[in-house]
């Protein structure tokens, strides 16, 4: 994959950052609000947003989908999908390049076994105009 | 609209994963018509000292004698917990035939999490907090549940990585508790019996 293209705005200009994930076939990560209270869900944080604010995140709609171990269809992410950030440059950004830097913590499962929950790195790159 | 590089970063985190099972979906379980190896292709379960829930260690050593069940799990696990009352009620039948069940929690969290989850299901055998060092000597643990069988010598019969049936468990408990103690009759069963661990008996933990 290619470097990411850098997300660009003025100073209050509204961003919204697509960041693609995806799950390998065969495996599901539960979604941000999973079917049960002992599943962890997917969940990105930021750890530093540079200047930008805001930083809440859109996720995808869940699939519901019913597995050998759950007695009900539980909520889950599988293949491709999107989770949306949305940032606003702050008022006093001042012009020139910065990241946004967050953490994307998940747990992921098969049909039959579970993994120990992990966490990527998310970089965003931007250009304050 | 640009877009951060991610997936590769996160489809790497996925392979790293699934390397234990091979990325396949299905354990790679024995099937129940064999549920445990032969004596001589049996090696020995390594040693451990592991802290159960009123701080008192606890060894491999301790079961010397008795066939045991192993379970490395996580309150987070759903398969875990379809598999965990089956082990209840393998040590209710079995417990006065020389069988214990010995749950191996690999929560991050500790007893701070498992303590309520095992009140809840109402675990009725001993449970003791993992780590990363027991989970490498046994092979690098990381789908759950994974399950071991151990025969009263202290020898692996059975493994069983992520959900497997309770036929096979309660086959392979029945022949092991069958099994007089895999009793070496001769020289030549010596001689290929008697494989050292790569590692010290005893192991300190947390």
């Amino acid at each position: 994959m290619g470097e990411p293209q850098k997300v660009a705005g003025k100073r209050n200009a509204v961003l919204q950052v697509k960041i693609p994930v995806t799950v390998k076939e065969g495996y599901h990560v539960n979604s941000n609000q999973p079917s049960e209270e002992y599943l962890i869900p997917l969940k990105l944080t930021w750890t530093a947003m540079g200047a930008l604010e805001g930083g809440t995140v859109t996720y995808p709609k869940p699939a519901l989908e019913k597995y050998e171990f759950s007695e009900q269809p539980l909520s889950v992410y599988t293949g491709g999908f999107l989770l949306v950030a949305n940032f606003k440059v702050a008022a006093n950004a001042p012009a020139g390049p910065g990241a946004a830097t967050g953490k994307l913590r998940y747990q992921a499962c098969s049909n039959r076994a579970c993994y120990p929950p992990k966490t990527v790195d998310i970089t965003v790159s931007y250009q304050v105009q | 609209m640009p877009v951060p590089r991610l997936s590769s970063a996160f489809a790497l985190a996925l392979l790293a994963a699934c390397f234990l099972t091979g990325c396949g979906s299905e354990p790679r379980s024995v099937k129940a018509a064999n549920p445990v190896k032969a004596v001589t292709d049996r090696r020995p379960a390594p040693e451990f000292a592991l802290k159960d829930a009123d701080g008192k260690t606890v060894r491999l050593e301790d079961y010397k004698g008795k066939v045991v069940l192993l379970d490395f799990f996580a309150t987070w696990c759903g398969p875990c917990k379809i598999e965990i009352p089956w082990f209840m009620e393998l040590e209710r039948k079995n417990k006065d035939k020389g069988f214990s069940v010995l749950g191996v929690s690999m929560d991050d969290e500790g007893w701070e999490v498992v303590k309520p989850f095992l009140a809840d299901l109402g675990v009725n055998y001993r449970v003791v907090i993992g780590n990363d060092a027991t989970a490498q000597i046994y092979g690098g643990v990381d789908a759950l549940p994974t399950t071991f069988l151990i025969d009263r010598n202290g020898k692996i019969a059975a493994v069983h990585i992520g959900l497997a049936s309770k036929k096979v468990f309660e086959d392979g408990i029945e022949q092991l508790l069958q099994d007089p103690g895999g009793i070496i009759k001769d020289n030549a069963d010596a001689s290929r019996g008697m494989a050292l661990p790569a590692f010290s008996p005893r192991t300190n933990t947390k």
